[in-house]
C-alpha cells in the first residue's frame, strides 16, 4: 500500500501561482479592511474574476456537467491562497459546499454553479459542525419557512440552499429576507435569512447524507484555507523581525523569538500535512475521509489562531493598530476555529470515530 | 499619630456625616475628600492621603460608593492614577505635588503617557524626542513624535520622557516631564486600532513649551523616574482584588448564563482559567503585601505576564463557548473611546482588545527578561549599544 501524497503537485503549483498572481493584482490588504467600514465593491469583481474567469467555481463538478473535473486537492490549494490574502470571495460556500450538495442532483443549477453564472448559499449557521444539528425550516406545499441565522455566502449568493424535511431546496435569495450581520470577520460577512413562505424547487431529494459530506469536505477544505493563513502570518512576522530593530539589533535575532517562530514554523509544517491529508482522502473518496477532515479540523483551527495572535503579538504596538493587516488575520483565524465545528467539537467526534470513548 | 482601622472608619462616617454626597456638589466633594486624606489612603498626609496601608483601599472605595458618593473618573484616568502619580509623588517637589495630585486625583485633569515612539519602544531608552533648554527663560523646548498614546485625546497632562542630552549613552541622556496636553504645539491625531475604536494616538510635539518647574526628577534621571513609572504601570494592570474580577468574572458569568452552551471539554479548560485566576488573585495581594515596604520592583512584571495570558486565555475560550454568537460583532465604527475597557462591550471586543494586554506597559518578553535578569540574576544578551553616545547609535 503506497502512501497518500501529501506534497504539491507541478499542477497544484500553477494554479497556485496563477491565483496568486491574481489576489496581489487584485485583493489589495487596504480594500480588503474597507470592507469593516461597509464598503464592499471589492467582492464582486474579485469573485467573477476567480469564479468564472480563471474558472476556479467549478473545480469539483465534473467535465461532463460543465465543470474542470478536478479535485479537492486544487480546491484547496485555492483555498490556502485564499486565506492567504484573508480573500472575501464565497469560494467554500458556493465552489464547496453548496456544489456538494448538488453534486448529484439532475438541473442545472450545478453546471451553473461551476461556470460561475450563478453562486449559491447552503443555508445553515457557519458554526455548524459536520454532525451537527441542521437549521430547521418547515415546508408545506412546496413553500418554505423559517429563520436561518449566521450564514456565510448568503449576502454575495443569488440562490440560496434549503434543507428541510430531508431534502433540498433551491430558493431565489431575491425572494427571501437577507440581513447583513455585523461579523466578527467581515471579509467573510454573515447574514440572517428569513423564509417568508416562499416557493423552492426540489434540488436533493434524499439530502441528508449529501449535506453532511458537503460539510465534512467543507471542513477538510476549510483547512488549507486556514494553513494559507497562518503560513502568512509566520512569513510576515518572520520577514518583519528580520528587519525590526531594537536594542540595536534584529529583534528576530533575540533567541527568545527565533524559539517562538521556529516552533511555529514547526505548528505550520504539521497543519500542512494534516490539511493535505484531508483533502487528498476526500479526493480519493478514501474511507478515512470524515476522520482525516476532523483530525485537520482538531488540530489547524487552533494552530491558525495561535499563528495569527502570535503575528499580532510580535509586531507589538503596529500589529494592535488597523491600518497593518495583521487583525484582518486574527478575526479570520478566530471566526474559521469557530466554524463548521471548534477543535473541541471535532475531538469530541474523533473520540467516537478512533474508538476513543468518552468517560461515563 | 498612626490611626487603626477603627480609627479610619470613624473618620469616613464623620467625612460622610458633614459632606452629605446627595446634596454636595461633585468636584468640592472630591476636592474635601482629598483634603480629608480619604483620597488614596496610603499616600502621606497632605497628599490626599493619611499614610496608612495601601490595603486599606479598597474597603474605603466601596464605603463611599455605597454613600453614593461621585466617582473620581477612575476609569478615564488610569494613566494618571496608577502611574503619573506614584512617580510624582515620589520624584516630585513640594510645589510639584501640591499643584498636580489633587486635580489628578479628582480627574479634573487627565493624564498621559508620552512614552513609546515608532522607532522606541522595548528599547525605550533609544528614544529620539528632543528636549532643547531655551536659555533666555530656562525652559524647555520639545520636539519630536509619540505613539501609541492611550487617552491623549482626554489628557490635559502627559508624562513625558525626552532626550536633553544625545552625547550620552542612551540611558543617561533622558529628563522626565510634565507636559501640558494643551500647548499649541501638541498635535494629537486618532490611531485606530483592531477593535475598530481609536482608543490610542499619535502625539507630534513641535516647539512644546515646557517650564523647568515640570521637570520631574534631575536633568539625565528621567530613565530612573521612567522605571518608576513602568513598575507602577505594571502593578496597576495586573493582579485584581476580589475573586472572579476582570476577565474570569465576565467568562463565569457566560457559563452559568448559557448551560445550553456547555461540553466538557470546555468546562476543563474554563476551570483551569478560574484557577490559575483565583492564584493570580493571591499572587497580587502578596505582592502588594510585599509593596507596602517599599517601592515596586520587578513584581510587577511577573503579575502583568500572568494578567495578560489569562485575560486572552480566557476571552478566547468565550468566543468558542458562545459559538455562533461569538461570529457577529457589536460595531466597527471608529470612535474615540471617553476611558478604557479591558472587559466591555461584547466577546469579539474583549478578545481583540485583550491581544494589547501583553503588548502596553511593556510586552510579556520584555518583561520576561526583566524576570529573568534582574529576578534571576541570569547573564544578559549582549547590550551592543549600552555604552554608546545615543547620536552614534545607528537609527
Ligand atoms: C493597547 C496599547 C496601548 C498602549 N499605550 C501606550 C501609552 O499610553 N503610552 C506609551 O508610551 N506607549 C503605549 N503603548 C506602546 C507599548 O508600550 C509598546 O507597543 C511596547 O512597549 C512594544 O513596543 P513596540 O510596539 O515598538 O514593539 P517592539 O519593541 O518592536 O517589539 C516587537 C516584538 O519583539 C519583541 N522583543 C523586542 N525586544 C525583545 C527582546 N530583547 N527579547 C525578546 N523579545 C523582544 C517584543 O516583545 C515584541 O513582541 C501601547 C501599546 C498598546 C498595544
Amino acid at each position: 500500500m503506497s502512501d497518500t501524497n501529501l506534497l504539491y503537485t507541478e499542477v497544484e503549483d500553477d494554479l497556485r501561482a496563477t491565483v496568486r498572481k491574481l489576489l496581489t493584482d487584485r485583493c489589495d490588504p487596504v480594500v480588503v479592511t474597507a470592507l469593516y467600514d461597509g464598503d464592499r465593491s471589492l467582492v464582486d469583481g474579485l469573485w467573477k474574476a476567480l469564479a468564472a474567469e480563471l474558472g476556479l467555481a467549478g473545480l469539483l463538478v465534473p467535465e461532463d456537467r460543465g465543470g474542470a473535473g478536478a479535485s479537492a486537492l486544487e480546491a484547496a490549494v485555492v483555498l490556502e491562497e485564499l486565506g492567504r490574502t484573508v480573500a472575501p470571495v464565497p469560494f467554500l460556500t458556493s465552489a464547496v459546499i453548496a456544489t456538494l450538495v448538488l453534486r448529484d442532483s439532475d438541473g442545472p443549477l450545478l453546471g451553473q454553479l461551476a461556470s460561475g453564472e450563478k453562486t449559491a448559499a447552503l443555508l445553515v449557521p457557519l458554526s455548524t459542525a459536520p454532525h451537527g444539528a441542521l437549521p430547521t425550516v418547515t415546508v408545506a406545499d412546496g413553500r418554505l419557512t423559517g429563520t436561518v441565522t449566521s450564514i456565510a455566502g448568503a449576502i454575495e449568493a443569488d440562490t440560496l440552499l434549503v434543507f428541510a424535511d430531508g431534502a433540498v431546496f433551491s430558493v431565489a435569495a431575491a425572494d427571501a429576507t437577507v440581513t447583513p450581520v455585523v461579523s466578527l470577520d467581515m471579509t467573510r460577512q454573515l447574514a440572517d435569512v428569513r423564509l417568508d413562505g416562499i416557493a423552492g424547487e426540489l434540488v436533493v431529494a434524499d439530502a441528508e447524507q449529501a449535506v453532511q459530506d458537503a460539510l465534512v469536505a467543507g471542513a477538510a477544505l476549510l483547512a488549507s484555507e486556514q494553513v494559507g493563513l497562518a503560513r502568512w502570518c509566520l512569513e510576515e512576522t518572520v520577514t518583519y523581525l528580520k528587519e525590526r530593530k531594537q536594542f540595536g539589533r534584529a529583534v528576530g535575532g533575540f533567541q527568545a523569538i527565533k524559539h517562538r517562530l521556529a516552533d511555529l514554523a514547526i505548528g505550520v509544517e504539521s497543519a500542512t500535512a494534516a490539511a493535505r491529508y484531508a483533502a487528498a482522502t476526500l479526493a480519493a473518496g478514501d474511507e478515512d475521509a470524515v476522520v482525516a477532515s476532523s483530525v485537520a479540523q482538531a488540530y489547524v483551527s487552533d494552530l491558525a489562531v495561535l499563528a495569527a495572535e502570535e503575528a499580532v503579538q510580535l509586531h507589538a504596538g503596529i500589529g494592535m493598530t488597523w491600518e497593518h493587516p495583521a487583525h484582518l488575520y486574527l478575526k479570520r483565524a478566530k471566526a474559521d476555529q469557530i466554524a463548521l465545528g471548534t477543535a473541541g467539537a471535532h475531538r469530541a467526534r474523533l473520540a467516537g470515530l478512533v474508538d476513543l470513548p468518552t468517560p461515563q | 499619630m498612626t490611626i487603626d482601622e477603627q480609627g479610619l472608619r470613624r473618620r469616613i462616617e464623620e467625612f460622610l456625616a458633614a459632606h452629605d454626597p446627595a446634596t454636595t456638589e461633585r468636584l468640592e466633594f472630591l476636592r474635601a475628600r482629598y483634603n480629608a486624606g480619604l483620597a488614596w489612603v496610603h499616600f502621606p498626609e497632605g497628599h490626599g492621603g493619611l499614610g496608612l496601608p495601601q490595603a486599606w483601599q479598597p474597603a474605603v472605595d466601596a464605603r463611599f460608593e455605597a454613600a453614593g458618593a461621585p466617582d473620581n473618573n477612575k476609569k478615564a484616568n488610569g494613566i494618571g492614577l496608577g502611574m503619573a502619580a506614584p512617580t510624582i509623588l515620589r520624584f516630585g517637589t513640594e510645589e510639584q505635588k501640591q499643584r498636580f495630585l489633587r486635580p489628578l486625583w479628582t480627574g479634573e485633569e487627565i493624564w498621559c503617557q508620552l512614552f513609546s515612539e515608532p522607532g522606541a519602544g522595548s528599547d525605550l531608552a533609544a528614544l529620539g524626542t528632543r528636549a532643547v533648554r531655551e536659555a533666555a527663560s530656562g525652559d524647555w523646548i520639545v520636539n519630536g513624535q509619540k505613539v501609541w498614546t492611550s487617552g491623549a485625546h482626554l489628557a490635559q497632562f502627559a508624562i513625558l520622557v525626552a532626550r536633553t542630552d544625545p552625547d550620552l549613552p542612551k540611558h543617561q541622556g533622558i529628563t522626565y516631564f510634565l507636559a501640558d496636553m494643551t500647548d499649541p504645539g501638541v498635535d494629537v491625531r486618532p490611531l485606530r486600532q483592531i477593535t475598530g475604536e481609536a482608543e490610542f494616538n499619535e502625539v507630534f510635539l513641535t516647539d512644546v513649551r515646557v517650564p523647568d518647574i515640570q521637570r520631574l526628577g534631575e536633568v539625565g534621571q528621567g530613565w530612573a523616574v521612567a522605571n518608576a513609572t513602568l513598575s507602577n504601570e505594571r502593578v496597576a494592570i495586573g493582579g485584581s482584588p476580589v475573586r472572579e474580577n476582570g476577565m474570569i468574572g465576565v467568562v463565569a458569568k457566560a457559563w452559568r448564563d448559557h448551560p445550553e452552551l456547555r461540553t466538557p471539554e470546555l468546562h476543563d479548560r474554563l476551570l483551569r482559567l478560574w484557577v490559575e485566576a483565583e492564584v493570580s488573585r493571591l499572587t497580587g495581594q502578596r505582592v502588594r503585601q510585599k509593596l507596602a515596604l517599599g517601592q515596586p520592583g520587578a513584581e510587577g512584571a511577573a503579575l502583568k505576564v500572568t494578567f495578560a495570558r489569562i485575560a486572552q486565555e480566557l476571552s478566547g475560550l468565550e468566543l468558542e463557548l458562545r459559538g455562533e454568537q461569538s461570529l457577529r460583532y457589536s460595531d466597527w465604527a471608529m470612535v474615540r473611546p471617553d476611558h478604557v475597557d479591558f472587559t466591555g462591550r461584547d466577546a469579539g471586543y474583549r478578545y481583540l482588545r485583550a491581544k494589547g494586554n501583553s503588548i502596553e506597559g511593556g510586552t510579556s518578553e520584555i518583561l520576561r527578561n526583566i524576570m529573568a535578569e534582574r529576578v534571576l540574576g541570569l547573564p544578559s544578551e549582549p547590550r551592543v549599544d549600552k555604552d554608546v553616545p545615543w547620536k552614534d547609535l545607528a537609527k
